[in-house]
């Protein structure tokens, strides 16, 4: 027993060796850099592109944040996380941030300790079957082989609806999306489920992309958002702000383009001047310069330009924004006020 | 003569601890003792204050929490709504199957490369040594990769064995080989199967008994008795004059199909096609529930299969409508058939003591049999590969380690090289392969850990892996995985030192 505390105790050192230190911003700040967990290759949502850059759309917020506190998008050190890994790399403090298709859970959020500073997209469960198959509904799937990344909330959302529909199944668990990928084209699985923008953004890798549907039923809620460790309000506050600069700048119509005009001199609108700190001083109420907003929204464009730059109808993965339209245009899409 | 001294003067000096050797041994323990103490308690005060300041508490309540996800390989009951302690228990269970079905093949493989080795012949001895340096010197992980991916990539998915696929099922359509895994028959189990296991064991009894007679004979006379031949006899005569007879008797009792919600003396193929889902009870494992299945599969019917565990719970479960087609024996009384439940005009045979299910093509997989995960063929044969390499050369180091005149004197005594082998040599390497191979099991036992890398559900995925995901309870799953190899690896080797203490020179 004595070996095996210490061999935990040791296990827990070197977790807990720079965790819940309060001052994240600091940390960051000092380091010049933002270490921020992604997903290990998820085209749209998070990939390196042919030179070794990271780029997508959870990719964006990294930037956007890293954009906001040291002025330099470029400023990120990606640790590319799997569903397994992703929380111990947050809570031990080797990230300062997980922007990775992460569902906002109560148990995530309370029990786990972490604070999700927004939802950046709302998504919901999915099945992705070869057209072949003949396959119209998830409840045809009845002893189907189903192919699913192990460590999601898509593991026990699939359990409970096989359970819910009494419909048998055999899991197959994997470890990441390109595992799951190459196993589901291979037909060592029947169909493959997870977030149906995951499903979308890997349909689109596969060579013939028509041969595969992505069936109708949507059996769970996941709201995708970045989250940050319990316990440094200061720096969850920085990560939801920056987020919700991201979302309020496509309402206001302040986009890459405009904005280094629009943050020169105070316009008409002044919810616009205090969002890009031509007005008033958001910026010290947060620790950042002033000019923080404009940093992050400069980084990539704002919300709109994100999605449809990485995951929009125009790219292979071919999104429609759906709930994740802006509210005043039906969606679920919202930054509180600037003020 | 005895002379008296003074007793010495009992002035015990500080310094004694110190300089006299006496007690300078004791010291030195006594500051380790409180260094590490110190330094344990330092850890220990460390962990409280970090797990404190993530707002973690420490406890195993987890366990006992619902689990919520599935695992496809369970030796034992498992659904989404056991316990996190119950599906780590399903992950030990897969752990200790690969542990054991690793330890044992890693042997033959071992044993016979190590020999095959010395072989005098040239292309055997260069293929052996081919092996061994290839397995030995290339990451285990590698090789559970690399076969895993030639398990999926290289053999046919389940439905290219339907009619105008290009694939077909071997021996006899009993055995598929497929990417999800390989499907092999499975054995079910009649009536009279007890008294077959009965046989088996009173065979097993003859068989011992034969071998002590055979060996006293020799003793005594010198004469040689076949007791290959012998102990071959002894187990298959017995048990196939019994399987033979058990078959011939009770195995063509035919027994009644009852259904509910039709007119009595229907066949089973108008039943099928009036109900809407078919929902059959049946003990699993056992042929009365094969033989339903293959009626109903006869008929080209679609059916669900209520698992039971026995007759009585069956016709509780028909009189609840859990299920709506059942078989009961023949001899069934009235009285107890489910109410409202009539015989149809098929029937089934009771079945042989033990008769073989062979895998069916169903929906979107195979049926029935018993399905050899891909997973678990690759990490079982990697892993058996892997260490093989490793003990073909301990035994190849024992075998040397014996002295050729040893060879040569059995020679000379006319022993046959078999006889040699078995008689002379191994007895005597064995005493130098034993210790190494403790060594080599314990690794086997702990790279099956490599598990996750291709999806097969050990403690280290179940406990190690969803658990400590799902609950956040880092610290606790891995103290208790940590727990389970040490104790596991510590059970390995204190029984192969038992085996070592048999084996290794006596001396008197």
């Amino acid at each position: 027993m004595k070996k095996s505390v210490l061999f935990g105790a040791l296990t827990v050192t070197g977790l807990a060796a720079g965790a819940a230190q309060a001052a994240t911003l600091d940390e960051v700040k000092e380091r010049g850099e933002l270490n921020c967990g992604v997903v290990t290759g998820l085209a749209g949502f998070g990939a390196p592109d042919a030179n070794g850059v990271w780029e997508g759309f959870d990719v964006s917020v990294c930037r956007a944040v890293a954009a906001a506190v040291l002025g330099d998008p470029t400023a990120v050190n990606f640790v590319p996380t799997t569903g397994q890994t992703r929380f111990t790399a947050l809570a031990s403090g080797e990230i300062d941030l997980l922007a990775r298709n992460t569902t906002w859970t109560f148990s995530r959020d309370t029990d786990l300790k972490f604070d999700f500073a927004g939802v950046n997209y709302y998504d919901g469960q999915g099945f992705i079957v070869p057209t072949e198959l003949g396959v119209s509904s998830a409840k045809d799937l009845d002893g189907a082989t189903v192919c699913i990344q192990t460590g999601t909330t898509t593991e026990l959302n699939l359990a409970d609806f096989f359970r819910n529909n009494n419909i048998s199944y055999e899991p197959v668990p994997v470890e990441t999306n390109a595992e799951a990928q190459q196993q589901y084209l291979a037909g060592a699985c029947d169909a493959y489920t997870t977030d149906a923008s995951g499903l979308a953004a890997t349909r689109a890798t596969f060579e013939n992309p028509a041969d595969h549907v992505i069936l109708p039923e949507i059996i769970s809620k996941e709201p995708l958002g970045p989250l940050v460790r319990h316990g440094d309000n200061e720096w969850g506050d920085i990560v939801r702000w920056t987020l919700n600069a991201l979302i309020a700048a496509e309402e206001y119509g302040v986009t890459s383009a405009n904005v280094n005009e629009l943050a020169a001199a105070p316009g008409t609108n002044p919810e616009v001047n205090r969002l890009l700190g031509t007005e008033g001083e958001l910026g010290a109420m947060i620790g950042l310069e002033n000019d923080w907003a404009k940093n992050a929204i400069a980084a990539g464009g704002n919300y709109g330009e994100i999605f449809e730059k990485n995951i929009g109808e125009n790219t292979p993965i071919g999104l429609a924004r759906g709930l994740n339209a802006q509210w005043t245009n039906g969606g679920l899409i919202y930054a509180p006020p600037f003020r | 003569m005895t002379t008296t001294s003074d007793a010495p003067k009992a002035g015990f000096r500080p310094s004694q601890l110190i300089y006299d050797t006496r007690y300078r041994s004791m010291t030195i323990q006594v500051i380790a003792f409180i260094a590490l103490m110190l330094g344990l308690s330092w850890l220990v005060s460390n962990t409280i204050a970090n797990l404190s300041a993530l707002g973690k508490d420490f406890d195993f309540g987890f366990l006992g929490q619902r689990a919520g996800y599935d695992i496809n390989q369970r030796l034992i009951d498992y659904d989404s709504s056991s316990s996190h302690g119950r599906a780590a228990l399903v992950g030990i269970l897969n752990t200790l199957l690969i542990a054991v079905l690793g330890c044992a093949l890693a042997t033959v493989v071992g044993v016979l490369a190590g020999v095959l080795r010395l072989s005098k012949n040239w292309l055997v001895a260069n293929l052996m040594a081919v092996y061994v340096e290839g397995f030995r010197n290339i990451p285990v992980l590698l090789w559970i990769l690399l076969i895993f991916a030639l398990m999926t990539e290289a053999t046919p998915q389940p439905r290219d064995f339907r009619e105008g696929g290009d694939a077909s099922m071997i021996l006899g359509d009993s055995v598929a080989i497929t990417n999800r895994g390989v499907f092999i028959p499975a054995p079910a189990w009649g009536n009279g199967s007890m008294i077959l296991l009965i046989v088996l064991v009173l065979s097993l009894v003859a068989v011992w008994g034969w071998r002590r007679y055979a060996h006293k004979v020799q003793e005594d006379t010198g004469r040689i008795l076949p007791i290959g031949w012998g102990t071959l006899g002894l187990l298959i005569v017995p048990l196939a004059v019994a399987f033979l007879a058990l078959s011939a008797t009770s195995g063509r009792v035919t027994q009644p199909i009852y259904v509910t919600g039709a007119a009595e003396g229907t066949s089973l193929a108008d039943f099928g096609a009036a109900q809407q889902g078919i929902n059959a009870c049946a003990v699993p494992y056992s042929t009365e529930s094969l033989n339903l299945r293959r009626a109903l599969r006869a008929e080209g019917l679609r059916f669900n299969v209520v698992d039971v565990t026995s007759a009585e719970e069956a016709i509780a479960a028909a009189e609840e409508g859990r299920c709506n087609i059942l078989s009961l024996p023949a001899s069934t009384e009235a009285a107890t058939v489910p109410a409202g439940a009539v015989a149809l005009s098929d029937t089934i045979r009771r079945g042989s003591p033990v008769q073989f299910e062979s895998p069916v093509l169903g929906g979107f997989n195979f049926e029935g049999g018993l399905q050899l995960r891909n997973s678990l063929i690759a990490l079982w044969l990697a892993l058996s590969l892997y260490t093989g390499a490793f003990i073909a050369e301990n035994v190849r180091g024992g075998i040397l380690s014996v002295s050729k005149g040893q060879t040569e004197a059995a020679f000379a005594l006319g022993i046959k090289p078999s006889r040699t082998m078995r008689l002379v040599i191994l007895p005597q390497a064995l005493r130098v392969i034993i210790p190494p191979m403790i060594s080599q099991y314990l690794n086997l036992t702990k790279n099956s850990s490599l598990a996750i890398a291709v999806g097969y559900m050990d403690v280290r995925s179940t406990l190690g892996g969803i658990t400590i995901n799902q609950t956040g309870k880092e610290l606790e799953g891995m103290l208790l995985l940590g727990l389970f190899y040490l104790v596991t690896s510590l059970i390995i080797s204190s029984a192969m030192n038992l085996y070592n203490s048999r084996v290794k020179l006596k001396e008197r």
